[in-house]
């Protein structure tokens, strides 16, 4: 097996694991968007941080598939925490955007009515809407939609629009986060599964699979498995997750034009439903399906329901069947027994789990970090702000903004399909937060993410990446 | 020598320096057009015969029997000696009306005027996600492209005991591929009752010792991180497993034609090609196509004589079709340049 790139031998971790990792006034446990946010917020805030991550690279559960919308909160529960962190991250993030270099695609949303039973709905949904407070929605008739989404089915019947839904990066917002934690003092460790750990009344002992974490405060972000964690440490959990599958296909960029609106469906009591959406790498994707689940990690596909989400992305937008597939993929939400988020704060330990983030975590996650923030406050964490943070700003992969081939010096062109620079590749793997496997590397440059998925790039990415992550693409050499 | 490229106005620009773009190129230049210069976003020029490495190629074109890499160096070092100007590393990334194309090198951005356009992009074959297969989306899941260019241009393996998916020809030259590698692939399936290929081309499976499964679908890849096995179904739609480190998806050809399908032309869907006339010409007369990235429907294409015509397989040209071809629309850019090729009729 080759040595993981990120083992840093200086730390000297022996194998009973009771070396020392790090000290810090709170671990985060978890590197999806949930953690990396937490792990920003609190470094911003002047405290050390270290973020704990199982797998070899961030984003490797829950956050790795969604659908990438930034929420207004238009149809979040009233009252809500969720709400309240949907509005409050959806804010900071068009407020930090720009300086880390965060795109965003102004789509706009339309709430498709196809039938006379989801158009009754409308009434409550603006008024929802109204007192989530969210007033800019207002309702289009047929004709309205139709001069506005051309490529739209005839079928359609009317449609809420909600000015304020947009389509974001999903991966590179996460990673900015952690990058600016990084960038100002924080840690991060990976490939370091938290095993255990014990409370000495003014602090914690985590024991993660790279040694001992000394923690004043520690942020269960762990997602699919927040439950597991506290259950293991805390000795129970107040909830269960159960996994809700998610699976998406996602259509050629010559669909990029067909639709310029994330369209979405009349919401039911248990899901958003299907949505067709731009993404911001200039695709056209259908998905989630809800699907509940057992395993925490499987994230296969399956043939009749992507064939099913083709159908029903087809009647809704008929140029699509002209429209080849680029890709398929699934992502699990962690989703418990209950529909609301499950934040809970155990304040005597110094404890702070966040649960149950599903669909809207991408935005709330800004939100959540505000509120973990506050809530260590009240524990009596003390805190100041940085004066000047460092601001990282990561590479940009939006369709609609200047991309690394658009400029010189970039070595060659390695996927030709979304046109992945040998540079942009050589950057993922050596920057602050490196690519920790294929995946990542992958959602940090979109390479062989295209319609060939590897057919012309597969060779030279084995190259450029021998010796880099522990499961490489090529599995060893022949001779002639 | 890149400064001769910005807003260069050339008489043609070939996109693509595969069999059917550097024949093309070189016919040109025979036939006295001055300024031919071929697009190749490749570090290398040669296209898909650099990475199959076997014969036969080469027998009309150069009356020998040489290996794809071999057939590869030839057909450039042809180019070369016709002094059609190659540029590699050149990424075409719009195709605009009259001719004006958008290009990216690592030098930058750049545009180039052609009073022609030939569109050589060959072709690929159809990977996983756009079958709409089911399972784990581990590592060890190929094309015969992606498996060819890791053997013949990095010599490297990416799995040792693949499952090989199709039994069209390109489904032989991966199992030859694979036997020449050191990989041993478990066995080949195929969903229809025989397969692709006629008598004696699918002996090769059993020649080389693998097993040759006929109605018999893929279902299922397992295996979280990479593949450990996958699960099939016979034609009693009896589901059982086989341990395997790999897939391979082989054939299912369909043209590498994105940038006709973003721009202006006239596209047809259902080939995935741009709409040509029986000169090979586009619904903008300035640019042509040739070569793979133009098929014609499944009920119309040619068929090669080692396919049975009970399970016949998306149409492909092999590198001396391309070859021939890209010579063909050659001659007939010479004469639309020379105001001797009717006007369009599409």
């Amino acid at each position: 097996m080759p040595k993981s790139p990120r083992t840093n031998s200086k730390l000297k971790v022996d194998n009973r694991n009771s070396a020392l990792l790090g000290d810090a006034d709170a671990a985060i446990i978890g590197g999806g968007v949930v953690g990396c946010a937490v792990a920003r917020r609190l470094a911003l805030a002047g405290i050390s941080v270290i973020l704990l991550e199982k797998s070899a690279d961030i984003l490797d559960g829950a956050s790795k598939g969604n659908s990438a919308i930034l929420h207004t909160g238009f149809d979040a529960p009233e009252g809500s925490l969720e709400l309240a962190c949907i509005r409050s991250g959806y804010s900071e993030y068009l407020k930090i955007r720009e300086s880390l270099n965060l795109p965003l695609l102004k789509t706009g949303a339309l709430v498709a009515a196809w039938i006379p039973e989801e158009e009754e709905r409308f009434p409550e949904i603006l008024e929802k809407a109204r007192n989530n407070g969210i007033d800019d929605l207002r309702q289009l008739s047929r004709q309205e939609i139709l001069a506005m989404e051309p490529d739209i089915s005839e079928n359609i019947r009317a449609a809420i629009a909600v000015p304020s839904e947009f389509v974001i990066d999903p991966w590179s917002a996460p990673l900015a986060y952690l990058s600016q934690a990084v960038a100002n003092g924080g840690q991060a460790f990976f490939n370091a599964e938290v095993k255990g750990g014990k409370f000495f009344g003014n602090h914690w002992m985590l024991q993660t699979k790279r040694g001992t974490v000394k923690a004043t405060h520690v942020i269960n972000c762990a997602g699919l498995f927040g439950d597991l964690v506290d259950a293991e440490i805390l000795g129970q959990s107040e909830f269960t997750i159960k996994p809700r599958k998610g699976q998406f296909v996602v259509f050629d960029k010559a669909a990029g034009c067909l639709v310029r609106s994330i369209v979405l469906p009349v919401p039911s009591e248990r899901t958003k439903g299907i949505v067709i959406f731009p993404t911001i790498f200039g695709n056209l994707a259908v998905g989630p399906t809800a699907e509940e689940q057992e395993s925490r990690s499987d994230a296969s596909v399956n043939q009749a329901i992507l064939q099913k989400l083709l159908t029903q992305a087809v009647s809704q937008i008929p140029a699509l069947t002209n429209i080849p597939v680029t890709a398929t993929y699934a992502g699990i939400r962690p989703a418990t027994e209950k529909k609301e988020y499950r934040v809970v704060e155990n304040a005597e330990r110094n404890w702070i789990t966040l649960g149950g983030i599903r669909s809207t975590g991408l935005t709330a996650a800004l939100g959540l970090a505000q509120y973990v923030h506050k809530l260590l406050e009240k524990q009596g964490a003390k805190f100041k702000s940085l004066y000047k943070p460092v601001v990282p700003s990561v590479p940009n992969l939006a369709e609609h903004l200047p991309r690394d081939w658009q400029t010189s010096g970039y070595g060659e062109i390695v996927c030709h399909c979304e046109l992945v620079t040998e540079r942009e590749i050589c950057e993922a793997l050596t920057s602050s937060i490196p690519a920790g496997n294929l995946d990542g590397l992958k959602r940090r440059t979109r390479v062989t993410m295209g319609r060939c998925q590897g057919f012309y790039c597969s060779a030279r990415l084995a190259e450029l990446t021998e010796g880099k992550f522990a499961e490489s693409l090529d599995i060893g050499t022949c001779h002639d | 020598m890149t400064e001769i490229f910005k807003n260069e106005i050339v008489d043609v620009a070939v996109i693509g320096a595969g069999p059917s773009g550097l024949s093309a190129a070189i016919t040109l230049k025979k036939l006295g057009i001055q300024k031919v210069v071929v697009l190749e976003r490749e570090a290398e020029a040669g296209g898909v015969p650099r990475h199959c490495g076997h014969p036969p190629f080469g027998i009309r074109e150069f009356k020998r029997v040489l290996t794809g890499p071999v057939y590869a160096k030839k057909i450039v070092e042809t180019a070369h000696n016709a002094e059609v100007i190659i540029k590699l590393k050149t990424t075409v990334t719009m195709l605009a009306a009259g001719g004006e194309l958008s290009l990216t090198s690592p030098e930058g951005t750049m545009h180039m005027i052609a009073k022609r356009v030939l569109l050589t992009t060959g072709i690929r074959e159809t990977p996983r996600s756009a079958r709409l297969v089911s399972g784990s989306r581990a590592l060890g899941i190929f094309t015969t492209g992606a498996l060819q260019s890791m053997v013949y241009l990095k010599k490297r393996i990416p799995f040792r005991n693949p499952i090989i998916l199709g039994t069209e020809i390109v489904s032989y030259s991966a199992l030859l591929t694979c036997r020449k590698a050191g990989i041993k692939p478990v066995a080949m399936l195929e969903e229809n009752s025989r397969p692709s290929v006629r008598w004696p081309i699918y002996k090769l499976a059993s020649w080389f010792e693998v097993q040759l499964f006929l109605q018999t679908k893929l279902v299922k890849i397992l295996g979280q991180k990479r593949v450990e096995g996958v699960e099939i179904s016979d034609e009693k739609g009896q589901v059982r497993n086989i341990i395997c480190d790999g897939v391979l998806f082989t054939g299912q050809y369909t043209p590498e034609s994105s940038l006709a399908r973003i721009s202006h032309l006239e596209f047809d869907p259902k080939t995935n090609s741009p709409e040509v006339d029986e000169f090979g010409r586009c619904s903008d007369p300035v640019y042509y196509a040739a070569g793979n990235v133009v098929q014609p429907p499944r009920d119309q294409a040619k068929v090669p004589i080692y396919y049975t015509t009970k399970n016949l397989p998306n149409p492909v040209y092999n590198a001396w079709q391309c070859w021939s071809q890209g010579r063909t629309t050659a001659k007939n850019i010479v004469k639309d340049l020379a105001g001797n090729l009717p006007s369009l009729s599409l």
